[in-house]
């Protein structure tokens, strides 16, 4: 009966100690790590062999650089910087409005509809759970937006709110989004 | 594990709903009560705060609060203290709201010592706003409304001990099935004493004495061949089964959930309060990796949200048992505020930033290609069918597999989007000519390629 017991528990202590290996605070056994590991840095891994300042891969770009397809944008960030991007046109395909408003839908629904709201009257998600409070709404006498300076306070930002030029992935998106800005302006002055 | 996680997600919405519809009868008595206020105050002839605190919310929040430093200065009694301090009086906070950037450039002292103050950083004008809004406003800086604490205090109370009542009685019909199993186990052993000790006054002699004589089983057993044949082949099986579950988990972190320098919940963000997936990891729509979101981003939204009020409705029995308290979160956002460089005090960055070291979770080996954009924007498929439940997840874990049989089981299965892609058009319309089907799955274009994921 005793040796009866003994086998079972040594078996289930087996399954156990198999089954236990997974620890859920660190990563699995591999069978060939240097087959899964890269030898070439991957991203955002931390590296201390001294050769970067942080002691990540992560860099932020070299000084006096610009990313492939940069364009300089001609405002600075000031009132007057402003209030000069106030005139400044789209200078997307007015041909193609209906794509690009699609489009800057899209990207205004997954980043500035959660404080503007999908209508644009300053009623998102984090207003309505009074997590920030204090947007405006578009058609706000006062503010008289315009998509050239949709486009300046979108790139870089305004008071609380932050630049959203790194979200956005180039100058074309963020007049898309402008320009579907000014739509829902206009639909709320309806 | 999932029914168990769907029963709590049961009560928790029973508990919420109660929890709202308590609230909302609270909130009703307490605007009528309010109301009373409003009457008295505006019978006064002065501003009323109720209507004063509505317009606040709606123009000033974003860059003010009564007794803290935002974007702007904090608004707390700030007719009297102007008075006092500057000797300006409310004709000079009206002309202020209404335009202050004329009043700036019209050289008012005041006007342009608190634009410097504060990083020159113009406050809107609002000449939308009459005279009176502004002693509305005014009347709500000096004496905002009580909040009503009372009225969601209760209603905490009583969502807590509900939900609390809900767990405990789960723990107690547990225990009361191992006591009834335990008393079962006893009596068992009771019954047999009794019954052997009445056979044995009776005369009968026991099995076991005769038993003594046969051979013992174990050796029968050996004697008999075609048993120990079957139970070779059983006790073979049964460890292959075993030995092959735990090689082919071997590599595959399914459930790996680390501890994270900074406590980011998912479930925060992602489910209470909505935000898109790919607001923060934004880079999922455009390139290979779905980034880890720099610290501007937690910043668009945490320069205004330096702590964590949690839900209307207060911590859940859960989060409290779990240590989730307001103030743990809060301690959380410091942290963030500490590695980007955010002075709270004084609404600017120092410049001294840290990175912040993320454990990342979902890795694939070296040599499999995985493209974010390719999935996220192109086939639009949702974060959530490989990510899981994010937007549950207090703690980040990995859901799925990521084994390549699950890659491949997932391409077998899924149609192509072809909607709004002319790239696909003309290769579709040929495919689905030569397979004779309507729609293609992923693998009958070529999604099974073995040079797709490794070369």
């Amino acid at each position: 009966m005793i040796k009866t017991f003994g086998k079972v528990t040594f078996v289930l202590a087996f399954v156990l100690v198999f089954t236990s290996c997974f620890n859920k605070n660190s990563p699995n056994y591999q069978y060939m790590p240097n087959m899964y590991e890269s030898v070439g840095y991957e991203t955002y891994e931390a590296v201390d062999n001294g050769l970067f300042p942080e002691g990540t891969e992560a860099l932020l770009p070299a000084e006096n650089t610009i990313s492939r397809g940069y364009m300089p944008y001609e405002f600075e960030n000031t009132l007057e910087g402003k209030e000069l991007a106030r005139l400044q046109p789209s200078p997307l395909d007015s041909l193609q409005k209906e794509t690009n408003l699609a489009k800057g839908k899209e990207l205004y629904d997954i980043y500035c509809a959660i404080c503007h709201g999908n209508k644009g009257a300053g009623q998102g998600t984090l207003v309505k759970r009074e997590k920030i409070l204090g947007v405006p709404s578009y058609d706000d006498v006062a503010r008289n937006i315009t998509v050239g300076s949709t486009y300046h306070t979108m790139y870089y930002g305004l008071n609380s709110m932050g630049s959203y030029a790194a979200q956005l992935e180039n100058e074309e998106e963020l007049w898309q989004v402008a320009e579907y800005v000014m739509q829902l302006k206009e639909d709320l002055t309806k | 594990m999932k029914k168990v996680l769907n029963r709590h997600l049961f009560t928790n919405v029973l508990g919420l709903s109660l929890l709202l519809f308590s609230t909302s009868f609270y909130a009703q008595e307490e605007a009528a009560a309010t109301e009373v206020v409003a009457e008295e105050a505006s019978a006064s002839g002065d501003g009323d705060p109720v209507k004063g605190k509505q317009l606040f919310n709606q123009n000033c929040a974003a860059c003010h609060a009564l007794n803290r430093k935002m974007t702007g200065p904090a608004l707390a009694n700030v007719e009297t203290r102007l008075a006092e301090d500057e000797g300006l009086d409310r004709e000079w906070l009206y002309t202020w709201i209404k335009n202050s950037a004329g009043m700036i450039a019209s050289g008012d002292s005041y006007a342009n010592k608190i634009y410097a103050e504060y990083n020159q950083a113009a406050m809107t004008a609002f000449p939308t706003l009459s005279n009176q809004d502004i002693d509305d406003i005014l009347a709500y800086t000096a004496a905002p409304p009580p909040a009503p604490a009372a009225a969601t205090a209760t209603a905490e109370s009583e969502g807590g001990s509900g939900e609390g009542s809900g767990g405990i009685s789960n723990e107690i019909i547990l225990g009361a099935l191992v006591l009834v199993f335990g008393l079962l186990v006893i009596m068992l052993f009771l019954v047999n004493n009794t019954l052997r000790s009445i056979a044995r006054a009776n005369g009968v002699v026991l099995e076991k004495a005769k038993a003594e004589k046969r051979v013992p089983i174990w050796k029968a057993f050996a004697q008999n061949q075609f048993l120990v044949l079957v139970a070779a082949i059983f006790l073979l099986l049964g460890s292959a089964y075993f030995a092959y579950g735990w090689m082919m988990q071997v590599g595959v972190d399914q459930g790996y959930a680390p501890v994270q320098p900074i406590h980011y919940s998912h479930k925060i963000h992602a489910g209470n309060n909505k935000i898109e997936c790919k607001y923060c990891h934004s880079s999922a729509r455009v390139s290979k990796h779905s980034g880890i979101p720099s610290l501007n981003v937690c910043m668009n939204c945490h320069k205004s949200i330096y702590e964590y009020t949690g839900n209307p409705e207060g911590p859940s029995a859960e989060d409290l048992a779990n240590g989730y308290t307001n103030e743990f979160y809060t301690g959380e956002i410091k942290k963030l505020y500490k590695a980007v460089g955010w002075d709270e005090e004084n609404q600017r960055y120092t410049g001294e930033t840290q990175p912040v070291e993320w454990v990342r979770i979902h890795n694939l080996p070296d040599f499999a290609y995985f493209n974010h954009s390719q999935h996220v924007s192109v086939a639009g498929i949702e974060c959530q069918t490989c990510h899981g439940p994010v937007e549950e997840m207090e703690i980040m874990y990995q859901y799925a597999p990521l084994t390549m049989g699950w890659c491949i089981n997932c391409h077998r299965e899924t149609n192509i989007k072809v909607e709004g892609n002319e790239y696909y058009e003309a290769i579709h319309a040929e495919l689905s000519k030569k397979y004779g089907v309507e729609e293609l799955t992923a693998a009958m274009m070529g999604g099974l390629e073995c040079g797709k994921c490794h070369y």
